[in-house]
């Protein structure tokens, strides 16, 4: 469902993606993970439109998304640290959203009701702590019923509960065959919810594989052991 | 893109620093036609008070909130909006909330005193230098991400259409005094939005001995009617160029 062709990102001198390539389907769900500044976070930015690569395609649907934009209403976001208007409160927030997005099925409200946020409607973004901004992060992504999501540590800075009630919402939406694109360095969450593999380093993919394929290969059960393994070792 | 523009436009009205603007304008107009008895006069004294306060809220106050509003972009740059509709929605914002606070400010005391056509001219002036300032803020602000690198560029702007200018130009005529520079002055004026604002009501007053340089060689070269379209056709252009030169930078830029 989603393909990137030769994607390449510098950053001055610092090559953020390196000649990156990939395909992805419907219903797959990608485990991203890789030592921090490799890479990820930028080319879920490049998927978004956010940051725009040096060369390269990316395709969704097979449609190039370059100087797309309509594209954006298939795909939710959850950012890894979210940035909000300080003055605006939690609920004009969410109002204003729905308001331009205006999808045609009613917004699915599931997270807001899981996380309680309809009782910190009216706190102010800048007033809020970093876990309830997550739970307001995500909440948006999940409310106009994306075909993709991508989740950029979606648990970090979640209490338990939270934590829980935002797994058990990937498990539902997985099973509607939806893409997930999910970033997080606790492997453990990560052997629950993803179906494969990418492992990126200093820009490059240097594995993509199914989960079952990868601990097959490694030898481990564990996917903190398989990573680790492959860490340790060098390229392929 | 009109709630974009909606939104955008409700969060500046809010903002005390543009209540503090409107009611600041209101009181040295009010106070500019209350000491002075002769019109014209008063017009005058306006006229640069205006040109030197609205060119510098405009610019300080757009780059700012700009600025302030960068959490807002990256939240809609994820959604499914062109940022073409975002740039110009946090434009218009930004003009619209400007113009209105000049509307109010200057535009209700200069309808109450000056019942001619050079008030209306004076609204119009205000208008076209708050939205020009307020689209050279769009410049500075998307030039870097470093917040105070772009005030400060913002501010060396207005200083050097306020203040530098002035004296380059003044440098230029002694410099070449012997030659005939009215042709060029004409051209140099025109790349200064606030001179150009100075000759628009100028050219409408007919106070020639006040007109100073480069109105006189204005109206001389082209006539009132002309020279009132050129300059008018000049201060929408030095809206829509940066404007557009932003627009550009906004669309590939990483956030």
């Amino acid at each position: 469902m989603i393909e990137a062709i030769n994607i390449s990102k510098n950053f001055g001198k610092l090559k953020a993606l390196n000649n990156i390539s990939i395909a992805t389907g419907a219903g797959q769900s990608i485990a991203l993970v890789g030592p921090n500044g490799c890479g990820k976070t930028t080319f879920i930015k490049c998927i978004l439109g956010m940051v725009v690569p040096d060369s390269g395609t990316i395709k969704l649907k097979n449609e190039s998304i370059a100087a797309g934009w309509k594209y954006r209403s298939m795909i939710g976001y959850m950012p890894q640290a979210g940035r909000y208007p300080d003055q605006m409160k939690i609920g004009q927030v969410i109002e204003m959203l729905k308001d331009i997005r205006q999808s045609a099925s009613s917004p699915d409200d599931d997270l807001i009701k899981a996380f309680s946020l309809k009782g910190l409607y009216n706190k102010r973004m800048g007033t809020l702590s970093g876990g309830t901004l997550q739970k307001v992060s995500a909440s948006i992504a999940f409310m106009f019923d994306p075909e993709v999501l991508i989740l950029d540590e979606p648990t970090a800075g979640l209490d338990p509960v939270a934590s829980e009630a935002l797994k058990e919402k990937i498990m539902a939406e997985k099973q509607k065959g939806k893409l997930f694109l999910i970033t997080s360095h606790i492997l453990s969450e990560l052997e629950e919810l993803a179906s494969h593999i990418v492992y990126m380093q200093d820009g490059v993919i240097m594995l993509y594989k199914t989960m079952e394929a990868l601990k097959a290969d490694t030898g481990e059960n564990k996917l903190s052991r398989a990573i680790a393994q492959l860490m340790t070792k060098p390229a392929q | 893109m009109i709630k974009i523009v909606k939104y955008i436009l409700l969060d500046i009205l809010r903002n005390k620093i543009v209540v503090a603007y409107t009611l600041f304008l209101f009181a040295i107009t009010f106070c500019v036609f209350s000491l002075e008895d002769n019109t014209e006069k008063g017009l005058l004294t306006l006229l640069n008070l205006i040109l030197f306060i609205v060119p510098l809220v405009s610019i300080i106050f757009s780059t700012i909130y700009i600025y302030n509003s960068s959490e807002f972009i990256e939240l809609l740059v994820s959604q499914p909006i062109r940022r073409k509709s975002i740039w110009l929605s946090l434009f218009t914002g930004l003009a619209g909330a400007l113009t209105l606070a000049f509307i109010i400010g200057a535009g209700i005391p200069l309808l109450i005193y000056v019942r001619s056509v050079t008030g209306l001219m004076m609204i119009l002036n205000g208008i076209l230098i708050s939205v020009i300032f307020a689209s050279l803020a769009m410049v500075a602000a998307v030039r870097t991400r470093d917040k105070a690198k772009g005030i400060g560029f913002s501010i060396l702007l207005w200083l050097f259409f306020s203040l530098v200018y002035d004296g380059f130009v003044l440098f230029l005529l002694f410099q070449f005094s012997d030659y005939p520079l009215e042709k060029a002055m004409i051209f140099i004026s025109a790349l200064n939005p606030i001179d150009l604002g100075r000759i628009l009501i100028l050219l409408k007053m007919d106070v020639s001995a006040l007109m100073g340089y480069t109105g006189a060689v204005f109206k001389e070269f082209y006539g009132t009617e002309k020279g009132l379209i050129v300059s008018f056709s000049a201060m929408i252009l030095w809206i829509l160029l940066p404007l557009l030169y932003s627009l550009r930078k906004f669309n590939r830029k990483d956030l």
